[in-house]
């Protein structure tokens, strides 16, 4: 049974999507990193689930629901944004920063 | 070739899609590199044997979440390099964090039940992690004898009913929230 080399292989994607949302600017390229995190937290879930019962394939199918609805309201806000301020550089977008 | 072997070439290469995915100046080609991903994890799911999940992680993410992703992207005609890389110091930021992070998540990895009772012992009222899955290890057995979808459908649709019963609305207030944002007048 495969278990450590899977949660390696999670907290390295999951540090890769960090990196990725403090590296880019882009906020398309941002949710992609943060769907990159969500996919490395189910791959630990599913590694886990091998131990202690499918009540972890369970939660990964709730964890995809989620980024799916996240994806269509987050992406629906950046076409907001854009048709706002013809961008979707974070540096355009600071309308919060008083 | 052994699933050993398997899951280091498939994790191999899904570690270097993912790095490709955050340094590509194309937004279009950092999708396309996150899908290569996505049918990597799909892969390593098989050999963890959780073939449903699989088949899902495939349809909805690699699929339909992309594919939004792609479309948003080419409709929004950001197909031209943009060059939004951060600067100099938010790189060493970047690389910085994340090499913390990672050595923090290594050190965590390593955590079992009995490391932790050498630095003192688990606390007397923390729950153990079978606790906190009620389906237990009684569901481990169960792919033989219902089926892959089956063993999942069984906590789904008694542990789990009623968070599944409040997905549904979390999708719908989810199109309903998507539509009106992205509307330019209702």
């Amino acid at each position: 049974m495969l278990l450590g080399p899977p949660l390696l292989l999670s907290a390295l994607l999951f540090t890769i999507g960090v990196a990725g949302v403090i590296l880019r600017r882009n906020a398309i390229v941002l949710f992609m990193c943060v769907e990159l995190m969500l996919n490395a937290v189910n791959l630990s879930f599913v590694a886990l689930s091998q131990v202690l019962g499918l009540g972890g394939q369970v939660i990964v199918f709730f964890v995809m629901t989620v980024a799916a609805a996240e994806a269509a309201v987050g992406l629906a806000i950046i076409l907001a944004i854009f048709r706002h301020t013809r961008s979707v550089d974070l540096k355009n977008i600071n309308l919060l920063q008083g | 070739m052994s699933a050993e072997t398997v899951f280091y070439v498939l994790g191999g290469f899904a570690v270097l899609s993912a790095l490709l995915c955050i340094v590509q100046r194309n937004p279009v080609a950092s999708a396309l590199w996150l899908v290569s991903t996505m049918f990597a994890l799909a892969a390593i799911y098989v050999l963890l044997n959780a073939q449903f999940i699989a088949a899902i992680q495939v349809l909805v993410y690699a699929g339909a979440v992309m594919v939004l992703f792609l479309f948003v992207i080419m409709l929004l005609n950001l197909g031209r390099d943009s060059g939004d890389l951060r600067g100099r110091p938010a790189r060493l930021a970047a690389v910085a964090i994340a090499l913390g992070l990672l050595a923090e998540l290594v050190l965590l990895s390593r955590v079992t039940p009995g490391s932790l009772s050498v630095l003192g012992g688990v606390p007397a009222g923390a729950a153990s992690p079978m606790a906190a899955f009620p389906a237990g290890s009684a569901g481990l057995a169960a792919p033989a004898s219902q089926g892959v979808v089956g063993a999942i459908a069984g906590p789904l649709f008694q542990t789990y009913l009623v968070p599944f019963e409040i997905t549904s609305v979390l999708l719908l207030a989810a199109a309903v929230g998507a539509v009106v944002l992205a509307k330019r007048k209702l």
